[in-house]
């Protein structure tokens, strides 16, 4: 009757590879022999290329463009300007923050590397070659390149387009270069607990701006099929459901005539979120050609050109008892948005989630305000592996309670033991708004100080600072602690959307009539794993083992409609719909076991990977059987098939957090820093695969140390972008990484179908405070408070010699 | 980043190469490992119309050593040089510095001739010759003529070779027996060209420093060779005054630019600590 051979209960539950099995990604069979399909593999008959022609001024007028001689280079076959595009109302496009960006520069570039003019040529170098040959006469205007001196009375005016709009998306605007002001919390309160403190600590704390910098670049194929009018784009879209709305409501093409693929994608991090020029104009060029167009970008235009992150000058004030007992937080942020306000954040939030930057510290009251600048540097301000702005906010609060403890002349620990959050306060609404799902953040962080024998630690260093002092040594060792809460899984649709689309997720499942299964779900894998751990999702739901079953993403012909993947999101959301696609299709299973053993549903129980009547295990179905009986069996009042498909809108944000502790030595004769060890405890609530969420924490610290060492997109006072390239740009190798230790809790977030909370981003959120806490806790009983990043050797050195401890 | 479109020439013999960069004329450039060329026709800074690839010309290609005199052919590897124990045993500063080099890849292109003829004061291996006072052989139309390396480089990118000259060979007097070497390198990655970078060849006759040579690399538009800095520590014991003496002039003759590395005085400063830090290997490796 029972088509397996009998096996213990124990393996039942290995084979299917579910919850909380390492089980290898099935992803790297293609990834690892060079099979990847990525958007420069597409080729089409009959391809064209698309180049952009760039701004080398950070902020000129256009005097005129000449395309003659780009025309006459053999293969160019059109050079399109923003007076092109004016006619189908393309020439600006909408951002993701309620503004617009030029496609192609009107009248005035206000960024270098600024798309000017693209030129389509039947081959790369035709189209390089008619790119060089575009003839652009600027006149050069005053830059801006500093956030603080955007709103002076006699900065110049950016955004001619707008000039007369002072009503922005988020509010009044108060100067020509103001974009908004957002605040949240309670100003006056804030105010008074400050005033009242026994002790205030005030900081201006800028985190630089920096790039994602994923090794794929980004690009698009667009191609327009003129018979059947469908328009086809494949790109490196990390949410592609969204590209699709977005691209039918400005081309006016019916979205059902729209398919959007996003094909494997080599990395994201955030800069794939937004919607670039390159996908507008390589889409018009197929339109006019009706012949398939690719642009892909190469790493100077993705370092210069496609969406930065970070960027925010954070003025943070704490009030505390002179005990270490935190009274108040006040932080305000100037924030620096480029020429465009194309910020990635859910539409009811300019500044992100930066309203996290309580923490996990228990703070009665709090009020944080943000303004937004114009600049004269390339758009973007994505969350660069981390939910909305929440990084900066960590950064911040972490940076602030250790200035805190070293006034008070307390432990960095201690002060975050004292302070915390407490077990029993969760669900804990933060003065700043949020109800942090759970936490028990006292035994996280004393795991971690027992891991690394903390004490021990701090014993060592004050050898160490004994010996420098007598001249033994010339290294001074660090040691960092941080403690971070993240707030991901966006979100709530009753207040989560991008340009109107709720911040939901999907998924859908179908089994096979032979007991096999296939996923498909609303998000895109950039590398995440989604194909290994969401199958082993659906396995622990529906008892068909996580090799069984196919995933699909990417698709909007084939996915459920999706917001896609960024800001830890497609667990906490697609994760829990996939969950609840598996309970669908576990009761209407649980009604064919019914039939088919002939007793009332009420009295089966689910056991692994079949119902079985309770008190005869003997007597059972396993879901394979039951799949197949699905498809063969007229099951009285049941539909034929066995398959289902949830949307998701989760009820709140889930709330990983950890516990990060670095260890540094510092040559201070050369500013050279080498992390000696890091120790990373995350709690991400349930553990789908413990394998990748290691490779997740390693490659998440790895960027958290190219941040605090090195990462840098900065300006010159003439608006030239430095160092847009690898060889600045610091993308450490295996030579610079060192060695991480990774651990964990497990507290499940209540809310969640199974728990799960999202990880991909806590080592970029907690890793940054954790590496530049270690970098100033070498120097802080030299009296160093506060040096901003990042700390690269130059920098390292000059703060020692500031504090006299080199020449 | 799309080169211009250029003709492509692969002479298999010296002879052919120095005839079609004479017949070619300034339209033509050399390509050795291509990992400083390629990357500038990449940003479109140079645009040659024509490319002459000088790797299926054998005969530079060769490692000899006869009698303390080392010659190697412009064509060998970076990776060449490492995986040689005899230049090893003979030269060690050569493997030390060529592990410094960029990465594996690069290094398994990149070729000891374009190194030090491209005159990119980045490059490591100029400072070296100019230590190990090596004399570069060039050949053009008029037949061979030889160069001091320390006569060859006149300012960043600009060399004593002629647009119609090849490097074929780099020839040098293998340090005497006992010396100690070192190349002491700061960078910010792997891959990166030195913050700065300085190179020490020292022999010692008991506690006294017997002959010395000390060259910087990246700290002014040509690699340098510290003349006055090595003289003062001859005839000394090599004491720390001493040595923060040496390091002091090698400073004195640098003018690092301002970059991504740093701004000029750390660049200075960083200068100095190379050479303390080279001094001291070289003389713990003397014998």
């Amino acid at each position: 009757m029972n088509d397996q051979t009998p096996i213990s209960r124990e393996e039942r539950i290995e084979k299917l590879q579910g919850l909380g099995s390492s089980r290898k990604r099935v992803e790297d069979a293609r990834f690892t022999q060079g099979a990847g399909n990525y958007v420069d593999d597409i080729k089409l008959p009959g391809m064209l290329f698309g180049d952009f022609v760039r701004s080398p001024y950070g902020h000129a007028r256009i005097k005129s463009i000449k395309t003659e001689a780009a025309l006459a280079v053999p293969g160019v076959l059109a050079v399109i300007t923003a007076e092109d595009l004016k006619p189908l109302n393309l020439h600006y496009m909408p951002t993701l923050a309620g503004d617009v960006q030029a496609v192609l520069a009107d009248e005035k570039v206000l960024f270098q590397g600024q798309e000017v003019a693209f030129v389509v040529a039947t081959d790369r170098y035709a189209a390089a070659d008619g790119v060089e040959l575009v003839e652009v006469d600027y006149e050069g205007l005053p830059v801006i390149n500093d956030a603080f001196k955007a709103m002076d009375d006699n900065a110049p005016l950016l955004r001619e387009d707008i000039k007369d709009k002072m009503e922005g998306a988020h509010g009044p605007r108060k100067h020509h270069n103001h974009i908004f002001s957002w605040e949240e919390g309670d100003k006056k309160g804030t105010e008074k607990a400050l005033a009242d403190a026994d002790v205030v600590v005030e900081e201006l704390i800028t985190y630089q701006r920096v790039h994602p910098c994923p090794l794929e670049t980004c690009g698009c194929v667009a191609s327009m099929d003129k018979i059947n009018g469908k328009l086809t784009l494949w790109g490196t879209f990390q949410a592609p459901h969204a590209v699709r709305t977005v691209a039918s409501l400005i081309t006016n093409i019916a979205e059902h005539n729209i398919r959007v693929i996003s094909p494997d994608i080599g990395g994201g991090f955030g800069n794939k979120v937004g919607v670039y020029p390159g996908y507008i104009c390589a889409a018009v060029a197929s339109i006019v050609t009706g012949k398939p167009v690719k642009w892909v970008e190469d790493r100077i235009e993705n370092l210069s050109a496609t969406a930065f992150a970070r960027d925010y000058h954070m003025t943070g004030k704490i009030a505390a008892t002179k005990d270490g007992k935190i009274t108040g937080l006040s932080a305000h942020v100037l924030a620096d948005h480029g020429a465009f306000d194309a910020c990635a954040d859910p539409t009811k939030f300019p500044a992100g989630f930066f309203s996290i930057v309580t923490g996990s510290y228990d703070i009665p009251v709090a009020y944080c305000g943000v303004d937004g600048v114009y600049t004269n540097k390339a758009p973007g301000g994505v969350a660069y592996r981390c939910s909305f702005r929440v990084t900066e906010a960590a950064y911040l609060i972490e940076r602030m309670i250790d200035i805190l403890a070293r006034k008070l002349d307390m432990d960095p620990a201690e002060i975050r033991l004292k302070n915390f959050i407490k077990k029993e306060q969760f669900p804990y609404n933060s003065a700043l708004g949020w109800e942090y799902d759970s936490g028990d953040y006292h035994t996280a962080m004393d795991k971690a100080l027992a891991s690394v024998d903390y004490n021990a630690l701090r014993a060592e260093q004050e050898e160490n600072r004994a010996a420098f002092d007598r001249g033994e040594t010339r290294n001074l060792m660090g040691i960092g602690v941080a403690f971070f809460t993240e707030i991901v899984g966006a979100g709530p649709v009753k207040n989560c959307d991008i340009l109107g689309l709720g911040m939901f997720d999907s998924c859908e499942i179908r089994i096979h009539p032979t007991g096999s299964a296939i996923a498909r779900l609303g998000t895109i894998s950039q590398g995440q794993g989604h194909a290994t751990t969401f199958a082993q999702i659906v396995a622990s739901e529906i008892g068909i083992p996580a090799e069984d079953i196919t995933l699909e993403e990417g698709d909007t012909d084939t996915a459920p409609y999706g917001l896609g993947t960024y800001g830890s999101r497609s667990t906490p959301v697609a994760g829990a719909a996939t969950a609840m696609a598996g309970r669908k299709i576990r009761a209407k299973a649980q009604m064919i076991a019914a039939y088919l053993l002939e007793v009332h549903e009420g009295d089966l129980e689910w056991d692994v990977d079949r119902f079985q009547v309770k008190g005869n295990p003997e007597a059972h179905k396993t879901m394979k059987e039951i799949a197949f009986a699905s498809y063969n069996q007229a099951i009285p009042g049941l539909e034929p098939g066995l398959e289902a498909v949830s949307y998701y809108d989760p009820p709140n944000m889930t709330y990983p957090f950890g516990a990060y502790i670095g260890v540094v030595d510092i040559d201070v004769d050369t500013g050279v820093v080498d992390v000696r060890s890091f120790y990373a405890l995350d709690d991400c609530g349930t553990r789908i695969n413990p394998m990748i969420i290691e490779g997740q924490v390693h490659g998440g610290l790895t960027e958290s140390l190219a941040i605090v060492m090195g990462q840098d997109i900065s300006y010159d006072e003439t608006g030239n972008i430095k160092g847009a390239t690898l060889m600045d740009y610091f993308l450490p190798t295996a030579v610079e990484t060192p060695n991480w230790e990774t651990d964990f809790t497990t507290t499940p977030s209540p809310h969640h179908p199974i728990g799960a909370k999202g990880v991909g981003e806590s080592p970029n959120v907690g890793g940054v405070p954790a590496l530049s806490n270690a970098v100033h806790d070498a120097f802080a009983h030299k009296g160093l408070t506060h040096t901003q990043m990042p700390h690269d050797h130059w920098r390292i050195w000059k703060t020692a010699q500031k504090l006299g401890l080199t020449d | 980043m799309i080169p211009g479109s250029f003709e492509y020439h692969r002479p298999s013999s010296l002879a052919d190469a120095v005839g079609l960069l004479s017949s070619l004329g300034d339209d033509a450039l050399l390509v050795a490992g291509g990992h400083s060329l390629i990357p500038m026709m990449k940003f479109r800074m140079a645009v040659p119309e024509h490319l002459v690839d000088l790797q299926d010309v054998k005969s530079l290609k060769s490692i000899s050593l006869d009698s303390g005199q080392i010659s190697l052919g412009a064509m060998v590897t970076q990776a060449e040089i490492i995986l040689s124990d005899e230049l090893h045993v003979a030269c060690p500063i050569l493997r030390e510095v060529s592990y410094q080099i960029a990465d594996p890849q690069i290094r398994n292109l990149g070729t000891i001739g374009g190194n030090v003829a491209n005159g990119d004061p980045g490059n490591d291996m100029p400072a070296i010759m100019q230590v190990l006072d090596a004399t570069y052989i060039l050949t053009g139309p008029d037949g061979e003529r030889e160069i001091a390396a320390r006569e060859f480089y006149e300012s960043a990118f600009f060399t004593a070779r002629q647009d119609n000259e090849i490097l074929t060979t780099i020839r040098f007097a293998a340090p005497a027996a006992g010396h100690g070497s070192s190349y002491v390198k700061q960078k910010r990655k792997i891959g990166d060209y030195a913050t700065a970078a300085a190179a020490v060849i020292v022999t010692m006759s008991g506690d006294t420093c017997a002959s010395a040579s000390i060259g910087l690399t990246n700290v002014a538009d040509t690699p340098l060779w510290a003349e006055n800095a090595a003289s003062l520590l001859v005839g000394s014991s090599l004491d720390g005054e001493t040595i923060k003496a040496a390091a002091d002039a090698a400073k004195a003759i640098t003018d690092p630019a301002d970059d991504g590395r740093g701004p000029k005085d750390y660049r200075t400063h960083i200068a100095g600590i190379m050479v303390q830090r080279a001094i001291a290997n070289a003389v713990d490796r003397a014998k």
